[in-house]
């Protein structure tokens, strides 16, 4: 399928990614022939197939919802860029 | 022991030397260090380097084993791990600047059983970025060598693992396998690795890349190694809930397996076109071997293989861009400065913070799954994916054991396939479709090209079958010694 530069934006804009121009027309072209070559799957017959997640049948596991961890919001804080008062800091989104 | 009498033992060897007293823990760690220290920089399989931390496992191994407290195989025994496996206290990046500073509060399950058996972390390896690759090459803090050749990619994305093995700067090592990341490497740089069925190691505290497809496992110099390994690592985890009960590998029983009776199928499509003349060879060979040695060998078409490329990267990509939407330069890792907008901070982060690669797998995995095309592509590849475990299902009716190359190749020239992504993408022929039915599979050392440069040849079991397998690839290492020659003695051919 062609890949168009709306496409190229639009792939940007969904993976919070902000391409230079030369990456993106590099982008084009690999994604050209990296969905070129995929586009093959069209040729095998999938006709009432079921599609398959796990491949082996687990299914759902469930444990009672209790906690086993201590709080360790200072080692989890101490990971971010910026933390105050036991919080993330964030730029300003609501004025 | 001198380091040159070290670098002859095995994991189990070292092990039991520690617990006769012939050595300590102490003795193997410096001796490893002192290696890692010397050629590492050569190498560039580690990405840190364990110094303070090791040794003081080490003093602490030594005086539980004397003790009595710890009584294991391993105990004491030094082990490398992947940089995507989070280790408390050491930074573990995934060879990514995204997460360059990130020091993990915790420890992965895998890691806690390692401590818990007195293993001793020596460092973290090198890899892909977040284990997009199979080179080695697209990691953010350069790239690995393999020891077989200087101008030559030891795999990926476990390449650090596989290389430090080769290299002798480590006696084990975990790694991880998406679509082949343990196996390839293992293959490239002539040891050996397991990728063991889905759910049989626990994945809580491994950076998530593909969750249905993302599996832990050891790498070694031979098959007993890993096993040991694996038997440390294995098992049911509350804190994974695809996690599953499994059973422990009898290791005297893999030690001594007979291949007598055994059926071996051979896929046609792993030895056809776009398949090396060298590999095929090689690995024909050794599938000789098991006939000699009594098993039945058969070939049969598999023609589903043709579909293993797109239906791999579609699934891997659809989840990779769902798993890294929580790299957002707020919670942990990559933040850039001064950044006063919100949505900013996001693009910015993620720009600055991936690589290429990366961001080109988020940009596919997206598009899969985007409105218009998710029928088209993500459907339709787990339609595929149904119809992939039907064909194993049926040649695991008749086979026991499922043989093929590795990889199409053996290890390429450095730079080869970073100029062209679907290059690098088709070398995953022989190994994606495994992950995707979650299937276990062993790389074992079978050769040598024209090039002397190491082929593996692969093992495929089904589910929960690693007894079989690991038992299978030992009866080949007892009378074959590819596994035992190092790129330091060369000439072999």
């Amino acid at each position: 399928m062609e890949i168009t530069d709306e496409l190229i934006e639009y792939l940007q804009q969904l993976g919070r990614i902000r391409l230079t121009q030369e990456e993106q027309e590099k982008t084009k072209k690999d994604l050209g022939s990296i969905l070129g070559y995929i586009d093959k799957l069209n040729e095998l017959d999938t006709e009432g197939v079921e599609p398959m997640s796990h491949a082996f049948g687990r299914t759902n596991v469930f444990r009672e919802d209790v906690v086993t961890n201590d709080a360790m919001v200072d080692e989890v804080l101490s990971n971010a860029p910026e933390a105050k008062d036991g919080c993330f800091v964030v730029p300003r989104t609501v004025e | 022991m001198t380091i040159e009498e070290i670098k002859t033992l095995s994991a189990l060897e070292i092990g039991k030397a520690i617990k006769d007293g012939r050595t300590s823990s102490r003795e193997v760690t410096r001796a490893m260090l002192d290696l890692i220290r010397e050629k590492n920089p050569a190498v560039n399989a580690y990405t840190y380097i364990a110094e303070e931390e090791a040794m003081a496992q080490a003093e602490q191994a030594d005086a539980d084993i004397r003790s009595g407290k710890l009584t294991g195989d391993l105990a004491g025994v030094p082990i490398a791990i992947k940089d995507n496996i989070c280790t408390k206290g050491m930074i573990t990046s995934c060879g990514s600047k995204m997460l360059y500073n990130f020091l993990p509060p915790y420890d992965a399950t895998v890691i806690r059983k390692l401590r818990e058996e007195g293993m001793v972390i020596l460092g973290k390896t090198n890899m892909d970025e977040f284990a997009m690759g199979s080179t080695t090459e697209t990691s953010y803090y350069g790239p690995t060598l393999n020891p077989w050749g200087e101008d030559r990619v030891p795999g990926g994305s476990s390449g650090g693992s596989a290389a430090a093995v080769a290299a002798d700067l480590a006696v084990v090592s975990l790694g991880s396998d998406t679509g082949g990341s343990i196996r390839q490497p293992a293959s490239f740089c002539g040891v050996t690795g397991l990728k063991p069925t889905y759910g049989t190691v626990s994945r809580y505290g491994l950076v998530a890349f593909a969750s249905s497809l993302d599996q832990i496992g050891p790498i070694g110099r031979d098959i007993n190694d890993v096993a040991a390994v694996y038997n440390l690592i294995c098992g049911i985890d509350e804190k994974d809930q695809t996690s599953t009960e499994t059973k422990k590998l009898d290791l005297e029983a893999v030690k001594n397996f007979d291949v007598k009776g055994m059926k071996i199928g051979l896929p046609e499509q792993y030895f056809g076109e776009g398949i090396d003349k060298d590999v095929k060879d090689v690995v024909m060979q050794a599938v000789k071997f098991y006939e000699d040695r009594g098993a039945t060998v058969e070939t049969f078409p598999m023609p589903i293989v043709d579909y293993a490329i797109p239906t791999y990267y579609i699934i891997a990509c659809a989840e990779a861009c769902s798993n890294l939407s929580r790299y957002d330069g707020i919670k942990y890792g990559y933040r850039p400065e001064g950044v006063d907008d919100l949505m900013e901070l996001f693009i910015r982060s993620r720009s600055e913070g991936f690589g290429m690669e990366v961001k080109r797998r988020i940009m596919l995995g997206n598009f899969v799954l985007s409105s218009g095309y998710y029928d088209a592509y993500y459907n339709k590849a787990l339609q595929a994916k149904a119809l992939i475990k039907k064909a194993f299902d049926e040649a695991f009716e008749k086979y026991d054991v499922v043989i093929g190359p590795v990889a199409p190749t053996t290890a390429l020239k450095c730079g080869e396939s970073l100029s062209d992504p679907l290059k690098m993408y088709l070398g995953d022929i022989c190994t994606v479709l495994i992950n995707i039915v979650g299937l276990p599979a062993v790389s074992v050392p079978a050769g040598f090209d024209s090039n002397g440069l190491p082929v593996g040849m692969q093992l495929i079991g089904r589910h929960y079958s690693e007894q079989t397998l690991c038992g299978a690839a030992a009866a080949f290492q007892r009378e074959n010694d590819h596994h035992t020659k190092r790129a330091q003695d060369k000439e072999v051919k």
